[in-house]
């Protein structure tokens, strides 16, 4: 028997390929470094590389199951640099944890190559199959500090109910496997413009719309959010808060725009309700919240409602005011992270107290990234909402973007009273900071881009 | 000729004591086995689906749905022993560090 198999064209999938295979060898490599740094470093360098790769892969490959288009590489340079973020804010914290262990570098590697094929996936199994590697090595980074056993416990939460939310995933991708014929996004919207919408359709759609939920932390699924986040390194908090989410809506603006496009009447009330919920639940939440990643948490809660806006809206504004905002929260986000990294003690809200007196330094950064947070100008934070914002009143969702705006002042109260701890209340014990070189340039260039965009938003609109 | 309806009903039934198991149980091993179940109630209707529908895509979903929960489990399970040796439990009701 003589079977002609082509060898795929491998271009569209270089970012991808040179993450996996750097992983692997990392993990070889472990084994013969003592000191972990080397492979940060490395780490670094192959997100580099990847991005140096992203530009120029545009195209399908492997059978058209893989497609690489403008709309996956803005999203993997949103990942690649995550990645390279939580490396810059990790050496030293890991180090001081005593948790160095060369796979967490690897791990990273791999979570990201994970988010990177949903991003880029367009047959349901690839899509799978990457959100499977993205979660899998994402509950290992959540357990890393093994002998902690809050992280073990966030780990095991993780695992239970992102497990759960898969198999939630895949029994929809079954029913549609069923209705359809096939895996294909873009066959199952051919098939769905012929065909209009059925019992068997709104399931297969709601299960898939929960499973992302799960992902992307909006209630009413969010519950394992706060518990994952406090008890996981503060360094993968952050990897999380971005990574995955970024992920998740990767994969919504895919499906939805893509596979369900002809069925919008049916998706977009469910969406807006789970938006303005997920809105009212992160904002008014955190107001109670006593431990800082906890309550940027319900941060991340609430931010990922703002983002649905984005998908709902239902234009192409809409979908890269979502990208946009995404990339600003990257750097506001890992900035607030990296700045409770650099403090010895910072977990707790009532360790800002007095900051700005022992370190006036930080406190002025961690200042610049909750006001970027809360949105006020000109801080990016800004920028991003507006620019969202913006997209839905043009699209006619005047009222919703109200009922934003209004959450978005409850979300000055809980930011704010973190710069008020630091600046107008006396100080209860001498801060201290272990600074160290990648911490601090991962500091410069979140504080550098928060400015950046806010006073230049060209530099990312358009 | 078993109709398809069967296969559908059979993978139903299983994916909902699967999803009632999870949420009703407070054993985190029983949780996992009850993950297992829905994810093998799917492999029922891919695979009843491709047989129906004369398509391979389904079968080979399967696999790697398979291989993909062997991975899932044994995370799962390392995790538990790592918790296990810090703190002896296996319940969810004695694994309360974190609330709010």
């Amino acid at each position: 028997m003589n079977v002609n198999l082509p060898f795929p064209d491998l271009a569209p999938a270089m970012p991808e390929i040179v993450i996996i295979s750097a992983a692997t060898i990392m993990l070889l490599l472990e084994l013969f470094f003592k000191n972990k740094g080397v492979l940060a470093f490395m780490g670094i360098g192959i997100a580099a590389l990847a991005m140096y790769f992203v530009p120029m892969s545009i195209g399908d490959t492997f059978n058209g199951m893989f497609k690489s288009d403008l709309y996956s590489i803005y999203f993997k340079f949103i990942f690649l640099l995550n990645l390279m973020l939580t490396i810059m804010i990790s050496l030293q914290y890991m180090k001081r944890e005593k948790a160095e262990y060369g796979e967490y570098y690897s791990l990273l590697l791999f979570a990201t190559a994970g988010m990177m094929l949903m991003a880029s996936a367009k047959d349901l199994i690839v899509l799978y199959l990457g959100l499977e590697l993205m979660a899998l090595s994402t509950y290992i980074l959540a357990g890393i500090k093994k002998h902690d056993i809050r992280s073990n416990e966030a780990a095991i939460k993780y695992l239970l109910l992102g497990g759960f939310s898969s198999a939630i995933l895949l029994y929809g991708i079954s029913l549609l496997y069923g209705l359809t014929g096939t895996t294909d996004i873009y066959s199952i919207s051919v098939y769905f413009k012929f065909q209009g919408s059925s019992l068997p359709v709104v399931m297969a759609m709601m299960f898939i719309t929960a499973a992302f939920c799960f992902k992307i932390a909006a209630a009413p699924f969010h519950m394992w959010a706060p518990d994952v986040y406090e008890g996981a390194p503060t360094s993968v908090t952050a990897f999380m808060s971005i990574g995955p989410k970024a992920a998740g809506f990767a994969v919504i603006g895919r499906i939805f725009y893509v596979a369900f496009q002809s069925l919008q009447a049916d998706w977009v009330p469910v969406l807006i309700g789970i938006s303005i919920l997920t809105m009212a639940v992160g904002n008014i939440l955190a107001i109670t919240q006593t431990n800082i990643k906890r309550m940027l948490a319900y941060s991340s809660i609430a931010h990922a409602g703002y983002m649905l806006i984005g998908v709902i809206v239902g234009t192409s504004e809409g979908l890269s005011a979502m990208i946009t905002y995404l990339l600003i929260y990257t750097f506001m986000n890992m900035g607030a992270f990296a700045v409770i990294i650099l403090l010895d003690r910072g977990d707790e809200i009532k360790d800002y107290e007095g900051l700005a007196k022992s370190q006036p330094l930080v406190a002025g950064l961690m200042l610049v990234f909750m006001f970027s947070l809360t949105g006020i100008p000109p801080t990016a934070g800004f920028i991003g909402k507006f620019n969202l914002f913006m997209a839905a009143v043009q699209a006619g969702y005047a009222w919703l973007v109200i009922i934003a705006v209004m959450f978005s002042a409850v979300s000055a109260y809980y930011y704010l009273r973190i710069v008020m701890n630091m600046y107008m209340k006396d100080m209860t014990e001498e801060a201290s900071i272990t600074p160290s070189p990648t911490l601090a340039l991962a500091l410069a260039i979140t504080i550098m881009m928060v400015f950046a965009i806010g006073i230049m938003p060209s530099l990312v609109i358009g | 000729m078993v109709p398809l309806s069967w296969y559908i009903g059979l993978s139903a039934i299983v994916f909902v004591i699967g999803m009632i198991g999870f949420i009703v149980r407070r054993n985190i091993i029983i949780m996992l086995m009850s993950i297992e179940l829905m994810l093998n109630s799917v492999n029922i209707s891919l695979v009843a689906f491709s047989h129906y529908l004369q398509d391979f895509r389904g079968q080979v979903f399967v696999i790697f749905i398979i291989t993909v929960a062997a991975a899932e489990a044994a995370i799962g399970l390392a995790i538990l022993v790592a918790l296990f040796k810090n703190k002896s439990a296996v319940h969810t009701d004695e694994i309360m560090e974190m609330k709010g």
